[in-house]
């Protein structure tokens, strides 16, 4: 069984008249595959994440979405986390006065909570964070710091797969994780979500170029325009389309 | 950190709208005839015994008291109160001089549930599993029914007694300072106190001393109907250091209750006091229906050179909050800081802030205030710094952030800046946000449910100030915010 199957997903923006973005979306994803998706600014990337993710923004008028089976569109946004479902944000946000510590702490064990599982030790807890955050180059001091107050771009980038690597989830949805990153954050970042590629995980990279893809190498590229997923194939198409860029699947779709 | 852990698990066992410690306790009780007039004042001031000067002086502020007219300026709003509709006098009937095994049992086990010890032996056990050790002084409706650590606060020279035994036993103390920061004529509410207050703590450090614990005080209001007017005075004498808490519950009820009491303090020459208070009257129901108005007048009067006064108050109770801690920076060097919680809820309604006086020469004051508003209630701070024409080199800085959550309550910021001095430097800065959508999809995208996202993204909006708060009471105070903001996401 696929660890998530979309099918045929149509969302709009929440409101009577809002505008239809998703047209018949579908996708299926195993354990272990890293599927990237790319296409034109206003294709829909960024909005399949956020409903991957539950965001109340959008409504879902028709189609199904299934995370090992179960109805993930029935699900509130933290239940979606507990079952695995982790967004990197594009933007991450400030959360000044909460030490980036606290929050990973409070999610992860409201997590487990959720799961059914005995809150980590604070021994545990620090051993984990420490070892995890040396490989992405992350200090104490900006352990201590608010979440993502006063973060440079790179350190927001890094301090999210950080989050990721934490909180061990099955599903990672990165929505435009190389944006405002320089080449060697962009090493380090992907390092990150290299070292987290594990069999009973999937990725889902969003991105606009295929720069991101010579560091994280996906096993299948998805070419989305206007709501809808138009060409798959491998990691070859993705320099294909850097070569050609998008106007043979603008003018398709038109 | 662990208390976000608390506090987390604390919203996720209680019901919405959920006061504990609104319970009510079955006592006898010995009243002052309902109503106000000379002879109430005669009549309590008869039960404590005290002296004919201490009697004069309540009756001069009573007939004051008569030719005086509420104030209406702060912005809130609540039916006309019926000052002969009161008791003004209520206490646990027990043979006149006692020890803590006289009291009645009901009381002890009332302080009990509300997490107070009262018996110096079950407070040590509090320190053999780690506590710091908390003198304290319980007053239950209008009187003190017990002061712990007595003995061992005197060794050190420090007087910690209720202020109805101070005016007795010492006379010329009460009578140098009572009045000397909160002057009868003040205003209403403290003329109204200085008539009829009943009980309160006194505390007085004598020079060059560190008080060896912490003092606190905890008020509750048990009875009906019943006014609670208590009277604090903290004296610090030069070069004394001294940390008071004190903490306030009442019953659930219908009606409103008046709470009206005056706090002064006085910091000699290098002396300090800090003084934090969390406030947790009940706060009325989901409609407004019921709570405490509470109207109280703080005043700390830096007397002394290079003296310190800070005020810290974490506000989440009451139904209303009118309430000013201030500081008159009389003595040259000295310093004065206000750092401040309020959270108002369903309707409460709260204005509240701070008074910085300078007047001697470079006197230096902080403020930090941070106010929560959710539901439908309204939040307002209001402060006044003034610098006058001798205090050269006076310095201020004010900060004041206000939280809105929801799109149905309302927050608002009156400073008041007045200098007399070119030399004065005053700093203000007011920020007005809302918990956005975006940090509570994020938080909740980690796995935090609404109100421990909300929880999280209040504490740590409310960090600078929680950080001023003795340590043990900072995790109370933690737990506090987020059962007050129960219900207000969603």
């Amino acid at each position: 069984m696929a660890l998530l199957d979309i099918a045929n997903l149509h969302a709009k923006i929440d409101g009577e008249h809002g505008k239809e973005i998703l047209k018949g979306l579908s996708l299926k994803v195993n354990p272990g595959e890293v599927h990237a998706i790319m296409g034109p600014n206003g294709s829909g990337k960024s909005t399949l994440s956020y409903i991957l993710a539950g965001k109340e923004d959008y409504e879902v008028t028709d189609g199904s979405v299934t995370l090992d089976g179960d109805d993930l569109l029935e699900m509130e946004i933290d239940e979606r986390a507990a079952k695995g479902v982790f967004l990197a944000f594009q933007y991450p946000v400030e959360v000044p006065g909460v030490a980036t510590m606290t929050f990973l702490r409070a999610s992860l064990n409201a997590q487990r909570k959720k799961r059914g599982e005995a809150e980590v030790s604070t021994p545990d807890f620090l051993r984990l964070v420490k070892d995890k955050a040396a490989h992405l180059g992350i200090n104490q001091d900006m352990l201590r710091r608010g979440v993502n107050v006063g973060f440079s771009g790179g350190e927001k980038k890094r301090a999210e797969i950080l989050q990721m690597a934490i909180l061990e989830p099955k599903l990672c949805v990165l929505d435009e994780t190389d944006s405002g990153l320089d080449i060697d954050a962009l090493k380090v970042v992907s390092e990150g979500v290299n070292a987290l590629r594990a069999p009973d995980r999937a990725m889902i990279v969003i991105t606009h170029y295929q720069r991101l893809l010579n560091h994280i190498v996906p096993d299948f590229v998805h070419v989305m325009n206007k709501g809808r997923i138009v060409r798959s194939g491998g990691k070859e198409l993705a320099l294909e389309l850097e070569a050609n860029g998008y106007a043979e699947y603008q003018q398709d779709a038109a | 950190m662990p208390a976000v852990q608390e506090t987390v698990d604390q919203v996720r066992s209680l019901d919405v709208d959920q006061y504990k410690y609104g319970f009510f306790t079955e006592i006898e009780t010995e009243k002052a005839p309902k109503g106000l007039s000379e002879d109430t004042v005669r009549f309590i001031s008869a039960k404590k015994n005290e002296p004919e000067w201490m009697l004069e002086w309540r009756l001069e502020a009573f007939r004051r008291w008569l030719t005086m007219r509420e104030p209406d300026w702060a912005r809130v709003s609540y039916p006309p109160i019926d000052y002969q509709d009161l008791y003004y006098y209520s206490a646990p009937k027990r043979p006149s001089e006692l020890s803590i095994d006289d009291i009645d049992p009901e009381i002890l086990a009332t302080y009990e549930k509300l997490g107070i010890p009262l018996r110096e032996r079950d407070a040590l056990l509090g320190i053999a599993s780690g506590g710091t050790k908390v003198a304290v002084d319980a007053v239950f409706d209008s009187v003190s029914v017990a002061t712990t650590f007595k003995e061992e606060l005197s060794k050190a020279g420090v007087i910690f007694m209720p202020i109805s035994e101070a005016v007795r036993e010492y006379p010329e103390l009460v009578k140098k300072y009572l009045g000397s920061v909160v002057p009868v004529t003040d205003n209403y509410f403290a003329t109204l106190n200085s008539a009829v207050f009943s009980d309160g703590s006194f505390v007085y450090v004598p020079k060059g001393v560190r008080c060896p614990m912490e003092l606190s005080t905890y008020f509750r209001i048990n009875e009906r109907n019943t006014g609670q007017f208590e009277r604090t005075l903290i004296i610090a004498d030069a070069g004394a250091y001294v940390s008071y808490l004190e903490g306030c519950t009442a019953p659930m009820r219908d009606e409103n209750q008046l709470h009206a009491a005056v706090v002064e303090l006085v910091a000699l020459d290098d002396a300090e006091i800090k003084y934090s208070t969390v406030q947790n009257w009940y706060p009325g129901d989901k409609d407004g229906k019921g709570g405490i108005f509470n109207f109280v007048t703080k005043r700390g009067d830096c007397r002394g050179d290079r003296s310190k006064i800070s005020w810290t108050q974490v506000e989440t109770g009451s139904a209303i909050t009118w309430k000013y801690p201030s500081c008159i920076l009389r003595g040259d060097n000295s310093q004065g800081e206000f750092y401040s919680i309020a959270i108002s809820n369903g309707r409460q309604q709260v204005d509240s802030g701070t008074k910085m006086i300078h007047l001697g020469k470079n006197t230096s004051s902080r403020i930090i205030s941070k106010g929560i508003a959710a539901g439908y209630s309204d939040n307002t701070y209001r402060g006044l710094v003034t610098a006058h024409r001798k205090a050269t080199g006076a310095r201020n800085f004010t900060n004041c952030d206000s939280l809105l959550i929801g799109d149905k309550c309302g927050a608002h910021t009156v400073p008041y800046i007045e200098s007399k001095n070119s030399s004065a430097q005053f700093e203000h800065e007011a920020t007005t946000s809302k918990i956005s959508d975006d940090q509570l999809f994020y938080c909740r995208q980690r796995g935090l449910d609404p109100e421990e996202a909300t929880a999280l993204i209040v504490n740590g909006f409310v960090k600078d100030v929680l950080q001023q708060l003795p340590m043990e009471f900072a995790v109370e105070a933690q737990k506090l915010i987020a059962v007050s903001l129960e219900g207000s996401v969603g």
